[in-house]
């Protein structure tokens, strides 16, 4: 790849941000992967801690069980590369106000865990910030058939859909397809940021 | 005398609304979207609108997990 490309997409990837709702497997994999690429800031929201349960997906380790996400994903991004701005809140996303926290990215991803949330969050983000590009998934539970993960696209919302999947409640939830979704999300976050086939 | 819904044919059952179909297939998840033919369709009038003959219907829903 020429130089000049290559220098202007780090630039661009610097100056850009990304939300993300919730830090669990989804959200926690998909900005380490993004922090890796060169996103310049993040803006982390979750209520939660660390568990050892967690530890089965989700991007933390023994030392961090009992800190709050949102701190430990923090300190792991600074691992990576400590000119990351990473902002916090240590907030539960409450109806009505779920906008809140990401009106200053340029796009927000959507890792949340419970799917009457994450249907809201969507319409919150899609009424009350219009011209927000929002990533989301929904199907991410259980094993194999990652051949049935889409991306269905309705204006400002990207969906990383497998129509098929079990709910968490009825399925195991582990590593190898929520990284691979979370991954999923990232690179459409990429996508939105840099532009298609760049 | 047939519909598409989310790729899968089933048949067409004459003024059967957005609401109806959704009960018929079962569907309890959350939904995101609904769109009739690539048309979106507000929340508000799935107990109206009537899916015509021959329509594509895809549905769009939350599955919890994350």
């Amino acid at each position: 790849m020429d130089k000049k490309k290559f220098e202007e997409i780090k630039r661009k990837l610097k100056k850009s941000s990304v939300g993300i709702a919730g830090l669990g497997g989804l959200g926690s994999n998909a900005c380490i992967s993004l922090a890796r690429a060169g996103v310049g800031r993040f803006v982390l929201v979750d209520f939660d801690k660390v568990e050892e349960s967690n530890l089965s997906r989700q991007y933390y380790f023994l030392d961090q069980i009992g800190k709050l996400k949102v701190d430990a994903l923090k300190d792991n991004i600074k691992k990576i590369n400590s000119d990351i701005i990473v902002e916090t809140h240590n907030i539960k996303l409450i109806k009505g106000s779920m906008e809140k926290p990401f009106k200053d990215v340029d796009v927000v991803i959507e890792a949340l865990d419970n799917a009457e949330t994450k249907a809201s969050f969507i319409e919150e983000i899609l009424t009350k910030l219009p011209n927000k590009p929002i990533v989301a998934a929904s199907g991410v539970a259980g094993y194999g058939h990652s051949d049935r993960i889409v991306t269905k696209r309705l204006g400002n919302l990207y969906m990383c859909y497998d129509e098929y999947a079990k709910s968490s409640e009825d399925d195991i939830l582990v590593a190898p397809r929520v990284t691979l979704i979370a991954n999923w999300e990232a690179n459409l976050a990429l996508e939105i940021i840099l532009g298609e086939n760049k | 005398m047939s519909i598409v819904v989310n790729g899968k044919n089933i048949q067409w059952m004459k003024n059967e609304t957005v609401e109806q179909l959704l009960k018929r297939m079962k569907y309890t998840f959350p939904l995101v979207v609904v769109k009739i033919n690539e048309k979106v369709i507000p929340k508000k009038e799935f107990s109206k609108t009537i899916i015509p003959d021959r329509s594509k219907i895809d549905v769009i829903h939350m599955i919890s997990g994350g």
